[in-house]
């Protein structure tokens, strides 16, 4: 009666097999997730950092190396010390932080290693050395900070710090791990990929424990770190420094560019803050107190800053309307001051003597012309025709917008057109006696100490820029530059329209800013004062030298420091002579500017 | 000498070359689940355990010879008195066994240490056979089914004073053969009903998922089927025991050891506790699941090389074989246990006494139970218990007695003719 059970008992048997190579079969090759989790159980992968590249001067000058710094690290398990303050004395470290340390570790884990005291240096890892060796546990591991010989030129350089979460989420290539450094601002941050190089990767196999089995399949997957490419930048550090040390005590920008290719030879944002604050174990006190100082050492003054551009924005204005032909050097003007404020000088005056004396009603009537040019019966809609046919030509001397310098956080300016005005007044209800200030280089315009340092270039090379940029080549390389910095961008005027302002701003000199003259060195330069409600007027100089074959354009702006002619003049043409004669044969003035006490 | 030549044809061999693939395949499994690369040593290390699991297969091998050669009438005649001799054991072992993990399971001889829990297994098969050999035991008979079970609990619940839990549920397979003998179809209907219900709820969050269809299930039987007042109240009674066992099991179940309820809850959710109580499962899976179709090679697995696997050489061998050897590999040695199995049940069949068709059967039932139950531990279709998988696993108790259980069937077949003479 039971015979027939057997064949029930083979079925099961059968069933069994089957139900157990089919899971087999899911887990085994279907489900190619056991793979990668057994992969990261026993594959330990240790990435193999490389040296980030080196940033020289001009002139071949290190400007940021790496330094080697040392980590100490922990093996809970193995650690043990008997002496506990003599261990806290010899590594300096409080007893509280120890014993934190310690725990954290120990959470982490029993057997792997943990950081203990992060970046010791050089001289403080000579000194403890030699007492490693009496405890257990302890080892070394060596990582690098950056580090600056001549600690000049921090805000261009920028820094670099720990990857945070907002950078981390933007690196769709997975370069980046929580905990690796990268640049934060400036060149390192612009050429972060340069820089960076290539992380290496050690395969290592590890128990259960985590403790070391060898390597992985032999090393074949194994790769090495590739360092960094090299920087050469552009900035001239003699140049660079000598600012720096002008501009101490002092808030505002200099920015000096070689005009034939728009390399900027120094930018400095004063008040300075060194470098090497911000790298090595301290960056994070540094960093808080760089960022709660009132003085904002970490805003980028020369890219970031915006001010009206003032009197300097007449050359502007004295370009296109030369070019459109509305105003030609012989058109004359009163100095009419019951149009707009003005100082005491001969009138009425040509254009030369409109620049040379900054005469205001000279231009208050001179862009009344350029803007409205009866091309509609409507006084309205011919203003707005007229606003927007000028702000197309401002545009091009590269105001109102990015240059594009090779720094993140530029400022764009802003050049105002209709559409502002249609916004701030309604479309139709204002004409030009709303915005006459623009004549002046005052009201809605702002640019940064970039762009007038630009606009000097601009001068220097009869209408045309290159943008400016802080980089010569990359690994030894010119042609590796990003192409932006190596085209010419015109601005639309006639070289032969700048004959006359090259005169009249090596006129100006004579007129508003005597100190700045030199002997043998004929600078071509246009004092500014620019208006701040909040205070004392910011003194404004731009500049190019030497008038014949220009080499150096520069703009200065100096925070509070009252009108043009004084303070920024003087420092720029300090920054003039320094970087043509290589020295500086006027010790008063030098002594004056760095005196700082612009009252007269 | 026409004589002996006759015996050796009467050995069934394909048992025993399929025996020998088994252990064989094992032998290198220890080796790799104990290789370390960076102090390899060889295979007959004696140090390590692959050379000490050689020595128990040279001894497993001198066990065969000492059972083949032993007179078949042998087994027969000492079944009650071994049967008897090993509840004494067990008795004992709690009181002088050697504590291991919280147990009292095994025996110290000197430098071997043996486990009574595994020896006892061929005994009360012996016993078994013995005890349903007489022509009127009658499995249909509540008396003989009483009889039959009382013999496999004797030594169960001597085994669970250890306690040797994984052991003991092993003597669960004993229902595979008195299925084959007889037991009435009926049981088996309802013990499979039983654990389908069982994992049900502990499988599911809210126990209304089982209480409701069980519900509307009786309340269907009911309208369908003929309406007369036993049918009714039968079923109704049935689905609120099924309900009600549904409810009570969670209540059971929270009453257990905290280890215990943990082994059940990892089964239903492997990622309950990784690092803890669902490690061995977890890490069980990624070793055999890393190996993909072909494996990584041998002595290539880093999983359980790594010590990632717990008990890898003993209860969890099969990881090594699944990460070295993949899907193929695994498939050999499933292949294999399943033809063994087959095998087996048809040299059961073949039996002339019910003696040794009893004890075919045994051996059926608790190769298929530790087969089914290791291999499904290891990949998570049943929770861990510690059993291991025979001829594979690390240790002498295991080969020593799965060798001598499957031997002395085997001894009993190749004298099945004789042994019908003797009986009539």
């Amino acid at each position: 009666m039971n015979e027939n059970r057997h064949s029930v008992i083979i079925i099961v048997i059968i069933i069994v097999g089957l139900v157990l190579l089919s899971k087999l079969f899911m887990i085994q090759v279907i489900d190619d997730s056991f793979l990668r989790r057994a992969e990261r159980n026993a594959v330990q992968r240790i990435v193999d950092y490389p040296y980030r590249g080196l940033v020289y001067d001009r002139n071949d000058e290190l400007l940021v190396y790496n330094n080697p710094v040392f980590d100490l690290m922990v093996i809970p398990q193995e650690f043990n010390i008997v002496d506990t303050a003599k261990f806290c004395k010899l590594f300096q470290i409080e007893k509280e932080e120890l014993k934190e340390k310690y725990k954290a570790a120990r959470k982490y884990s029993w057997v792997k290693p943990s950081p203990l005291i992060k970046q010791i240096s050089n001289t403080d890892f000579a000194r403890i050395q030699d007492y490693l060796i009496d405890y257990p546990g302890l080892f070394v591991m060596t990582r690098s900070v950056r580090a600056y010989p001549d600690s000049v030129a921090s805000s261009a350089l920028g820094y670099i710090a720990e990857i945070v979460p907002r950078q981390l989420e933007r690196d769709s290539a997975h370069y980046y791990n929580q905990g690796d450094y990268i640049g934060h601002s400036g060149l390192e941050s612009y050429y972060e990929k340069f820089l960076r190089g290539k992380k290496g990767a050690k395969y290592k196999m590890v128990n259960v424990r985590g403790v070391d089995k060898g390597s992985f399949k032999n090393g074949q997957l194994d790769t090495a770190s590739i360092p960094g490419l090299n920087l050469q930048s552009t900035i001239d550090m003699a140049l660079q420094k000598y600012g720096e040390k002008l501009m101490k005590g002092k808030r505002g920008s200099v920015v000096a560019i070689q005009p034939k290719t728009g390399e900027i030879l120094s930018m400095i944002s004063a008040p300075v803050y060194d470098p090497n604050l911000l790298a090595g174990s301290a960056y994070g006190k540094n960093y808080l107190k760089l960022r709660n100082d009132s003085t904002k050492p970490l805003f980028n003054r020369p890219i970031m800053a915006m001010y009206p551009p003032g009197s300097i924005f007449k050359i502007v204005q004295s370009l296109i309307g030369l070019q459109w032909g509305i105003i030609t050097p012989n058109t004359t003007f009163a100095c009419n001051k019951s149009l707009v404020a003005c100082h005491n000088h001969p009138s009425p005056v040509n254009l030369f003597g409109a620049i040379r004396n900054s005469c205001n009603p000279y231009y208050h009537q001179a862009f009344r012309m350029m803007i409205n040019q009866d091309i509609s019966n409507n006084t309205f809609t011919d203003t707005q025709i007229g606003l927007d046919k000028w702000h197309e030509a401002v545009e091009k001397f590269g105001l109102g917008g990015k240059l594009g310098v090779d720094l993140p956080y530029e400022s764009s300016g802003s050049v105002p057109s209709s559409k502002l005005y249609d916004r701030i007044y309604g479309k139709g209800r204002w004409k030009y006696s709303t915005i006459y200030s623009l004549s002046i280089g005052q009201g809605e315009m702002q640019v940064t100490p970039l762009q007038m340092a630009n606009l000097a270039a601009i001068f220097a090379n009869k209408g045309y820029y290159f943008t400016p940029h802080l980089v010569k080549s990359i690994n030894g390389n010119p042609e590796d530059i990003p192409e932006e910095f190596t085209t010419k961008h015109d601005v639309g005027v006639a070289p032969h329209h700048f004959d006359m302002v090259h005169d009249a701003m090596a006129e100006a000199l004579y007129g508003t800013a005597m100190r700045a003259i030199i002997k043998d060195i004929t600078i071509a330069g246009k004092t500014g004062t620019a208006q701040n409600p909040h205070g004392e007027d910011h003194s404004v100089f731009v500049a190019f030298a030497p008038k014949e074959d220009p080499q150096i354009a520069i703009a200065v702006y100096v925070e509070n420091a009252g009108w043009g002619g004084r303070a920024a003049a003087s420092t720029a043409s300090l920054m003039i002579e320094q970087y043509l004669r290589g020295h500086i044969e006027r010790p008063a003035l030098e002594e004056y500017v760095l005196a700082g006490d612009f009252g007269d | 000498m026409r004589q002996d030549d006759l015996y050796i044809n009467k050995i069934d061999w394909l048992t025993i070359l399929i025996y020998f693939a088994l252990v064989m395949i094992g032998w290198f499994n220890i080796y790799a689940a104990v290789y370390d690369e960076q102090a390899a040593k060889s295979i007959f290390d004696f140090s390590i355990n692959s050379g000490k699991q050689l020595v128990w297969i040279g001894t497993a091998v001198l066990l065969i010879t000492v059972i083949m050669v032993a007179d078949y009438r042998l087994f027969d005649n000492l079944s009650m008195i071994l049967y008897g001799f090993f509840l004494l054991i067990l008795l004992l072992t709690p009181f002088i066994g050697k504590e291991i993990n919280g147990q009292r399971a095994w025996f110290e001889l000197g430098p071997f240490r043996l486990q009574p829990g595994e020896f006892a297994k061929f005994a009360t098969a012996l016993a078994l056979a013995k005890f349903i050999e007489k022509p009127s035991f009658d499995l249909s008979q509540p008396k003989y089914q009483f009889q039959a079970i009382l013999i496999i609990l004797i030594p169960v619940s001597l085994i669970m004073l250890q306690p040797d839990t994984g052991t003991a549920m092993v003597y669960m397979a004993f229902f595979i053969m008195l299925y084959r003998e007889g037991m009435p179809q009926k049981y088996y209907v309802m013990a499979l009903v039983f654990i389908a219900v069982s994992l049900l709820s502990l499988g599911v969050e809210n126990n209304l998922y089982i209480a409701v269809p069980v519900a509307s299930l009786t309340v269907i039987l009911i309208l369908m089927g003929k309406k007369n007042w036993q049918r009714i109240i039968t079923l109704c009674l049935i689905g609120t025991a099924v309900i009600a066992y549904s409810y009570s099991l969670d209540m059971v179940v929270s009453k257990l050891p905290a280890h215990q309820q943990n082994r059940i809850m990892v089964l239903f959710n492997p990622d309950l506790d990784p690092l803890g109580v669902g490690w061995n499962v977890t890490q069980s899976k990624i070793a055999i699941g890393s190996g993909g179709f072909w494996g990584k090679g041998y002595l290539e697995g880093t999983q359980t090389k790594f010590d990632f696997v717990p008990e890898q050489h003993t209860d969890f061998i099969f990881c090594t074989l699944g990460e070295e050897f993949g899907w193929i590999g695994s498939l050999v040695v499933v292949a294999l246990f399943a033809a063994l199995l087959i095998r087996l049940v048809f040299l059961a069949e073949r039996q002339k006494t019910r003696f040794s068709r009893v004890y075919g059967y045994c051996v059926v039932s608790i190769l298929l139970f530790h087969f089914m139950i290791n291999i499904s531990m290891t990949i998570g279709l049943f929770p861990v218990v510690g059993i291991p998988l025979p001829f594979f696993s690390y240790g002498g108790s295991s080969l020593w007695s799965f060798t001598i259980l499957l031997f002395i069937f085997i001894k009993l077949d190749s004298h099945r003719i004789q042994l019908l003479g003797r009986m009539n």
